[in-house]
């Protein structure tokens, strides 16, 4: 996975809530089982007329914009990502070349693989999104943010500093991009052990066919 | 030593803890794992890619539910284009790493939630995941279930491990009893109107109360599959004497010695009386009417007898301007206009089904509506069971024959409608009622326009033509 550090970039505001994944990619746009290939199919209901035919760009879609045709940085509302588990959503993002989701809040199980998949989630207060998304129209998206994963701050287009927290394990996987996996796969033999001693104290959970 | 008091998830979280990792977050032990042909598919092959195995088939079980026809003498062939190509990986990979299956013709097979608890798989106290985020179901057995992405299932699969960040805990009581004709369906929209989509991000949330003691097993596994609309990490609702019957006897249940340790295990399992919750929240429900959503988001909702809200009018009270966006674009994507009556609201289609509302309890409920009752005309009506156990059972007891009698199609088990993947569709109905638990845009198919409801005022819209609930029929 890349590492994420610092990136300098306009950020393209797509100031709803709620914005749930059957709306970043509608389960009709997953047609292979994979995860590659998915970045012109995100958001298709929004982004174009007439998904099923000529899929011709819907002019006032943030993303079909010049400053924001290849965005690495989406401000949203609270909730973004809700609903469907979906990764699809995250691989369709990560396609695109989004690399960085600032919003009040996110789905949790949107957030758990954005981290999967090296992009960041960034929860700031929703009258600091607010102000962003302000900055962007004003300057007609000519404006740029820093997401600064080191420092852990996001520097508006003023100049204005905005800390965000994230766990220091998740943050470290980020900077060096490293797969959660193979992190996991490292820990097997305490997981191992640990599965014994469960085994020990709850020993109907793995017992009958569930034994191995 | 005097112990710290702890709710249920804190016990649960803590007995299967492997690693701190920091500031809150936790390795935890996964003892269950279900897959689908939708995520389940993709995180086998990508396993595979990587050279990487499957620690411990045996927790591990699979089965067809998301792309499947729902069509009598259906096979892998599916109107959705591409479809096959999912249900064989699923099948091969199952096969390829020894993973219990439930293949499209298995008495078993079925919506991974149901089939879950049907086989008694999910098991109170214990931890599950599926690439699925309604597995939050399994929480009305008292199991600690939640939904991960593809990867998240790879890595539960190849370490029976998977990281969270510790929910904050919310404790939402619900006093009082349900009337008999507000059910589970019509509590858990209420509840999300009330509190708001985004009101559970964070928090597990555990269901306590009167109310909640008084639902059966399916009717809570009805109210803690919405919270995830709820935006909460998962649901749950401490085992009782019910949940222990539910489970006694089921295929993948503990028997003899271990079942007796087990049961003296569970009855333990309730948060400690002192127990701290970041968050309390407490409801009356005897005065709840059913309930209805007339927007794109679950907690656009209001009572059957209610009328569509003003995004403008004050008493909405919405300071976040973005909430405001929204609920504009529901209203547009609706086609409705502010103060419509929700009972003046003419529908196309009603369907019941998915794993919200498609156990044995809910078809009996729609089809007690049914029962003499015919769909109005136009009116396209579909049922379509939890699973193949649900549907035998259903057949049983002569609960198909009401079904379609009344015009409804009856079908074979799966998600169906309940989102739309690109084959079957609702044939042009744009307004529909629906027993599920998502009415985002494009949900159940472009441009379709989705109620939900419980099953009893499906079935009863059903047959009025319009949103209505059972108040609203004459005894036939
Ligand atoms: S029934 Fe619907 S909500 Fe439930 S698992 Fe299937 S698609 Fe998801």
């Amino acid at each position: 996975m890349q590492p994420f550090t610092i990136l300098r970039a306009p950020a393209a505001p797509l100031m709803r809530s709620d914005i749930d994944t059957d709306a970043i990619i509608p389960s009709r746009e997953m047609t292979q089982v994979g995860k590659t290939g998915l970045g012109s199919r995100l958001f298709a209901n929004w982004r174009y007329i007439d998904v099923h035919q000529k899929r011709e760009e819907r002019a006032e879609f943030v993303l079909n914009q010049a400053p924001y045709r290849h965005a690495q940085v989406l401000l949203a509302g609270e909730n973004f990502g809700c609903g469907s588990s979906r990764e699809g959503a995250v691989w369709a993002l990560h396609d695109f070349g989004i690399r960085c989701i600032i919003a009040p809040s996110f789905g949790s199980i949107f957030r758990a693989n954005c981290l999967r998949n090296g992009l960041l989630p960034i929860i700031l207060e929703s009258t600091t999104v607010e102000k962003i998304a302000q900055q962007m129209e004003v300057s007609n998206g000519s404006a740029s943010i820093v997401i600064d994963l080191i420092a852990c701050t996001v520097t508006d287009a003023d100049g204005t500093n905005y800390p965000f927290s994230i766990p220091p394990q998740q943050r470290e996987m980020l900077l060096r991009g490293l797969d959660s996996i193979g992190l996991a796969i490292n820990r097997l033999p305490e997981i191992n052990l640990f599965h014994e001693n469960l085994n020990r104290q709850q020993p109907w959970l793995f017992a009958g066919h569930l034994k191995d | 030593m005097i112990l710290k008091p702890r709710t249920l998830i804190d016990k649960l979280w803590e007995a299967h803890s492997v690693a701190d990792l920091g500031d809150g977050v936790s390795l935890l032990h996964i003892d269950r794992i279900f897959l689908h042909e939708r995520s389940g598919a993709v995180a086998l092959r990508s396993l595979k890619a990587a050279g990487r195995t499957v620690c411990r088939p045996a927790l591990a079980f699979a089965t067809i539910d998301h792309i499947v026809d729902t069509e009598t003498g259906r096979g892998d062939h599916t109107k959705f284009s591409g479809g096959s190509e999912f249900i064989r990986a699923m099948r091969n990979g199952a096969g390829d790493f020894g993973i219990t299956f439930f293949d499209i013709n298995d008495a078993r097979q079925g919506i991974t939630h149901v089939v879950a608890a049907e086989q008694g798989i999910a098991l109170p106290g214990a931890t599950m995941v599926c690439g699925d985020s309604h597995t939050c179901t399994l929480g009305g057995l008292g199991a600690l279930a939640w939904g991960v992405g593809s990867s998240g299932i790879e890595q539960a699969l190849a370490t029976q491990t998977v990281e969270e960040r510790r929910p904050q805990s919310m404790r939402i009581r619900c006093d009082g009893r349900l009337t008999a004709d507000v059910f589970a369906k019509d509590l858990v929209l209420s509840l999300i109107g009330q509190f708001g989509a985004s009101g559970g991000a964070g928090f597990a949330i555990e269901f306590t109360g009167s109310a909640v003691r008084a639902l059966p097993i399916e009717a809570r596994m009805t109210l803690c599959n919405m919270a995830v609309e709820f935006a909460g990490f998962t649901g749950i609702v401490a085992p009782d004497d019910q949940t222990i019957q539910y489970v006694q006897g089921r295929p993948y249940a503990p028997q003899g010695a271990l079942w007796e340790q087990a049961i003296k295990y569970w009855h333990g399992l309730a948060s400690d009386d002192d127990a701290l919750f970041d968050r309390d929240l407490v409801v009356n429900v005897s005065s709840l009417a059913p309930q209805v959503t007339w927007g794109t988001s679950p907690q656009h909702v209001v009572s059957t007898d209610g009328a569509v809200p003003d995004p403008g009018a004050a008493a909405t009270g919405l300071t976040d301007p973005a909430q405001r966006l929204s609920m504009e674009a529901a209203l547009r994507y609706m086609d409705l206009t502010p103060g419509t009556r929700m009972g003046s609201i003419p529908i196309d289609a009603a369907f019941i089904g998915s794993c919200t509302n498609a156990r044995l309890s809910d078809l009996r409920e729609a089809a007690a509506v049914l029962r003499g009752r015919k769909v109005a005309p136009g009116v396209t009506a579909l049922c379509v069971p939890g699973s193949t156990e649900v549907k035998r059972a259903a057949e049983n007891e002569g609960l198909d024959r009401v079904f379609k009698d009344a015009g409804f199609e009856w079908r074979e088990s799966g998600c169906s409608l309940c989102f739309f993947v690109g084959g079957d569709n609702f044939g042009g109905a744009r307004r529909v009622i629906s027993t599920t638990n998502r009415n985002f845009e494009g949900r159940q198919g472009p441009g379709v326009r989705s109620h939900l409801a419980s099953p009893a005022t499906v079935a009863a819209s059903a047959t009025l033509g319009r949103i209505g609930s059972v108040r609203d029929l004459n005894t036939p």
